[in-house]
This record gives structure tokens, C-alpha cells and sequence, in this order.
């Protein structure tokens, strides 16, 4: 017989049975860690969530005087000093609607090409691993980028366009990146069971992928509406300006070609740029910039609830 | 069939000197093999020794794979699949696969039925009453007609699994395939959903070849008309089952079949 090369463990000491439940001096102080770790953790989720319900309780008081209606729907007046933030508020709107236009579909489509129709080679490494660091990337880096490209190279001056053009390009790889996520998360099992059957790729993408992820690829999307939306510096250089009159109420006040205002630069310059501008006006720009990026952010959540109690496997 | 003809057996699968390669790993090596038509046959072996990389083979899904190159030649029914002229998706219509893991997909069980056919047919959609009976015969088929008749709409990954199983090989009967492969169908089953597909098995043999990989060698005993054992990317022996788990021909197959090694 060979030797025990698995010799057992030598025995625990016998312990009388009414002994055998009661905790000793080694239980004693692991329960003891275990109920710091818990108090650490505790301790710093509440120091989380206290400073930004703090933040937007503050905001909220501040703004409550100047927050109406007509705060919505009038432009800046007296030098920024008064008035509403119409023609920010419109500008976000485009910029961000314009952008997303331009971006969602190429993103998506190139993700679903990356994810299911490229092989495994050195190129598409390259690729992924470009799309990774793009993600990464400054905006900034985008703006600069936004000022030679579309701004002087494509001539398109600095107008709606141009940033809008440059906000693609900085959630294009955000975009990319979480649709190959969310297809990346569908069981390989479904494509096999569609190929088997003589699928095309693309009726297995059509029919089964696509249904299956729609709701994690809407999710990346829409939070890239409210990274668009918030972001100062790719629109400052690309078309952004401190002020600019448009009619109040009119949804078509901006051409393609027209400068325009934005409530993130809009807040940016009251500010630093403007002394003497009433408190409130400027929390309430902040507000709103708030509440639209929480509302959108809401609407991803809302969604994906939605996609996915349908879908399930 | 004239009598001439059921002398000599015809081959629906016929492979000669195929070689796989897996990016510079040689899967496959010089398989030549011939299976016969309308029986059950049985691949057996360690794992990794090529069974499943084989069956995948003969309808050209490996290809979806990654980095996979072949050399030599696989007739389905006569004809090369090889050739420049084969269309794969009709090819995986006549050629279907059932998996170890039973992977219906996350649509209802009626709309799993007839996914094959609207994959394959031009028109958009067929007329309701037409697939209504398409559904009845395949499920009547696989013994699930009586289970599922009131739950049609019910998503299929919601089913027991060997309800999906049963419901993954009625799912490639519309399309009327001339083979079927089977990818250890019964191992993520219990022994009666084992049994049941045992049984279902043997009675689609004769209309359709059935190739199934298995590492249970008493299943291979129990549902192969003949089997073949394979080691390491080649074929050790091919004969009728009973002769080859009785009076194996190899000292391979005896120590495999012994559970020597595997």
C-alpha cells in the first residue's frame, strides 16, 4: 500500500456536549470584527449619501424663490443678472438631442459589429482597447479635438454643429463600450441554438441578441445624454457663448450654424464671469441642470425595469 | 428500396482524411469515418478528445468559432460540405444540433417551434393555422404535446429541463433535417429525463441519422446502433456497439471502456 500522502487532521478535542454551542474566546472576537467591519462600511455608505443629500437640499432652498414657470421660458435679462434660462435651457436640448443623433446609431451599429460579427485578431484587440481608452479620455481632450476638426478643418465655425459633432465623438466610445456590455451579457447558448438552426447572423442578432440587450444598450445611451448635457469644456470652444437672444417659447430659435447657449457654460459664467447676479438665479440654473440629468437618469432606471421584466431566462 | 440496395448500407455522413486545427492545436487528425444512414450512432471518449469539435464539424458551425481551419473532406448524403456551392444555412437546416445544456431560446415554446421554419421561409409570416399544426406535430413528436398544449405561450426557459431538452430536439423536427447531432444530450438531465430522451431517441432513429456524443458509456450501450471511440483527435475504433464494448479490437478502447483512464 502506498503511504498516505493525505495523512487526516489530528482530532479536535472532545468537548461535553452542554460546552459544545457556547461561544469561546476565539468566536468571541471574531464576532467582535465582524461587527466592526459592519460599522466601517456603514459608517462610509452615510458618509456617501449625507453630502449629496445635502447638496441638493441646499440647491433647492436657494433656488425656491426664482423657480416658476416664466423662470423656464424667459432669456437672460440686465446682463445675466435677471431673467430666466431659456436659451441655455433650448441649447442643452439641441446640442444634446443633436449629438446623441449622431452618435447612438454609429455606436451601437459598430458595437454590434464588434460583438458579433468581428473575429478575435489583432486588430479588433486594437480596436477594443482604443475604444477602452477613448472612453477614458478628457473631455477637454475632445474639445481641443472639436475646435481643429469641425470648427476650422469642416468650416462649420463655432455653431450647434460643431459641438454637438464634438459631444458625439466624446460618448462615442462610452456608447460603444456599454453596447458590447450588454450584448457581451446575452448567454452564448441562444446564438448557438439560432446558428444550429441556419440563422444568419444577423437573424440571430434581429431575433434573439437585440431583444435580449435592448434594455442595457438603451441604459448606456441614456446616461450618456446626461454626461452630454452636463459637460462644460468640449462646448465651450466648439460654439458655446455667454449670451445670446433668441425668441422665448419658439423650439426652432437655433439653426445648425447658430451659436448658442447652454446651461452648463450658462452656470459656468454667472458663476465666475458676472458680479452681482442674484443668488437664486444662479442655484436655479444649477437646479435645473441638476434635475434634468437626475430626470434622465431616472428614465434609464425606469426603463431597464421595464426591458427587463420582459425579458427573462 | 430495392433489395440490392439494403445489402449494401448507405452512408449519410462520410469523412475522409479530416484534419482540424484549432489556431496552431491540431483538434482533428486524419478522421475518416463513415456513419450509417437512419441509425443511432455513439461517439465515446476522454474529454477533449475531439468528439464534440467533430460532430460540430458536419454542419460547419465550428466555423463560428474563431480561428478554425479544416482540410479534407465531409460528405453529408453524398455531397462535400466543403464546396464552394454549399449554402450553411441550408446546410444547418438539414443538419440540426441539440446541446448539452438544453438552450431553448428566451421566446415562447410555440414561437421556439417554428423559429426554424420563419428563419428559412421568404414570406414573413405563414398562415396561423398552418403553424398551429407545424407546433401540435413537432411537440406530439417529442411526447410534449400533452404537457405543454395549455402553455404554448409560456416562455420556454421557464420549463423543467428536460421539458427544454425535449422542446430543443422538436424544435429542429420542423425544418425536417436528415441528421440530427446530439451534444451529451442527457447530462445535464436526471435519470428519467435521461431515459425519456433515451427513449425518444431510439424512436427518431430510422427516420433521422442521430450522431450522439456521450460520456456515459452505458448510455452509448444502451441507444447506439454503433459507436465510435476516439483518443486524442483520432478515431482508435468504429463497429457495432455490442462488438466493440465486448470484444474491442484496440487495447485503447478495452482500457477506456474498463474506466481506465477518462
Amino acid at each position: 500500500m502506498a503511504t498516505d500522502i493525505n495523512p487526516a487532521p489530528t482530532s479536535p478535542k472532545i468537548v461535553s456536549p452542554e460546552l459544545m454551542f457556547t461561544a469561546t474566546k476565539h468566536s468571541r472576537k471574531r464576532q467582535l470584527t465582524e461587527n466592526v467591519a459592519r460599522g466601517v462600511f456603514f459608517a462610509m455608505t452615510l458618509l456617501m449619501i449625507l453630502p449629496l443629500i445635502l447638496i441638493v437640499v441646499y440647491l433647492f432652498v436657494k433656488a425656491a424663490p426664482i423657480l416658476s414657470l416664466e423662470f423656464f421660458f424667459s432669456n437672460p435679462a440686465k446682463g445675466m443678472r435677471a431673467g430666466g434660462i431659456w436659451a441655455p435651457l433650448l441649447g442643452t436640448i439641441y446640442i444634446v438631442i443633436i449629438s446623441l443623433l449622431v452618435s447612438a446609431p454609429i455606436g451601437v451599429l459598430a458595437a454590434v459589429y464588434l460583438n458579433e460579427y468581428a473575429r478575435e485578431s489583432w486588430f479588433t484587440r486594437i480596436i477594443n482597447l482604443a475604444v477602452v481608452n477613448l472612453a477614458g479620455v478628457p473631455s477637454i481632450v475632445h474639445a481641443l479635438f472639436g475646435v481643429g476638426a469641425f470648427v476650422y478643418f469642416a468650416r462649420m465655425g463655432r455653431s450647434v454643429l460643431a459641438a454637438s459633432l464634438t459631444l458625439a465623438i466624446m460618448t462615442l466610445p462610452v456608447i460603444i463600450a456599454s453596447t458590447k456590455e450588454a450584448l457581451g451579457a446575452v448567454p452564448m447558448a441562444f446564438r448557438e441554438a439560432c446558428w444550429n438552426t441556419g440563422a444568419t447572423r444577423w437573424q440571430t442578432i434581429r431575433g434573439i441578441v437585440l431583444p435580449n440587450s435592448i434594455s442595457g444598450i438603451l441604459t448606456g445611451v441614456i446616461l450618456q445624454v446626461s454626461r452630454a448635457a452636463g459637460e462644460t469644456a468640449p462646448i465651450m470652444f466648439t460654439g458655446a457663448v455667454f449670451f445670446k437672444a433668441i425668441s422665448e417659447g419658439d423650439v426652432f430659435a437655433y439653426g445648425l450654424l447658430d451659436r448658442f447657449m447652454a446651461l452648463s457654460m450658462h452656470l459656468y459664467q454667472l458663476s465666475t464671469q458676472v458680479p452681482g447676479v442674484p443668488e437664486a438665479l444662479e442655484y436655479g440654473t444649477a437646479v435645473v441642470l441638476l434635475g434634468a440629468v437626475l430626470m434622465v437618469n431616472a428614465l434609464a432606471i425606469v426603463l431597464r425595469v421595464y426591458l427587463r421584466s420582459r425579458q427573462r431566462w | 428500396m430495392s433489395p440490392d440496395k439494403k445489402q449494401s448500407k448507405s452512408y449519410s455522413v462520410e469523412t475522409r482524411q479530416l484534419n482540424l486545427w484549432y489556431g496552431d492545436f491540431q483538434a482533428l487528425i486524419n478522421v475518416s469515418v463513415k456513419v450509417v444512414d437512419g441509425l443511432i450512432t455513439g461517439l465515446i471518449g476522454p474529454s477533449g478528445c475531439g468528439k464534440t469539435t467533430l460532430l460540430r464539424c458536419f454542419n460547419r458551425v465550428n466555423e463560428r468559432y474563431g480561428n478554425v481551419t479544416t482540410t479534407g473532406e465531409v460528405e453529408i448524403l453524398g455531397k462535400n460540405i466543403y464546396d464552394a456551392d454549399v449554402s450553411l444555412p441550408e446546410l444547418r437546416k438539414n443538419v440540426g444540433m441539440v446541446f448539452q445544456r438544453p438552450n431553448p431560446l428566451p421566446i415562447s415554446v410555440y414561437e421556439n417551434i417554428i423559429f426554424g421554419l420563419r428563419v428559412h421561409s421568404e414570406r414573413r409570416i405563414r398562415k396561423r393555422s398552418d403553424t398551429d399544426n407545424i407546433v401540435e406535430t413537432a411537440l406530439r413528436e417529442v411526447h410534449l404535446w400533452d404537457d405543454l398544449k395549455d402553455q404554448l405561450k409560456v416562455k420556454a426557459t421557464t420549463l423543467q429541463l428536460e421539458q427544454q431538452q425535449k422542446l430543443c430536439i422538436a424544435r429542429l423536427l420542423p425544418l425536417k433535417p436528415r441528421v440530427i447531432l446530439m451534444d451529451e444530450p442527457c447530462s445535464a438531465l436526471d435519470a428519467k429525463g435521461t431515459r425519456t430522451v433515451e427513449e425518444l431517441m431510439l424512436e427518431l432513429a430510422g427516420q433521422y441519422t442521430i450522431l450522439i456524443v456521450t460520456h456515459n458509456m452505458a448510455q452509448a450501450r444502451r441507444v447506439s446502433n454503433e459507436c465510435i471511440f476516439m483518443l486524442l483527435g483520432e478515431i482508435i475504433e468504429h463497429s457495432h456497439t455490442e462488438d466493440l464494448f465486448l470484444t474491442p479490437q484496440n487495447s485503447k478502447t478495452a482500457d477506456y471502456i474498463e474506466g481506465r483512464y477518462g
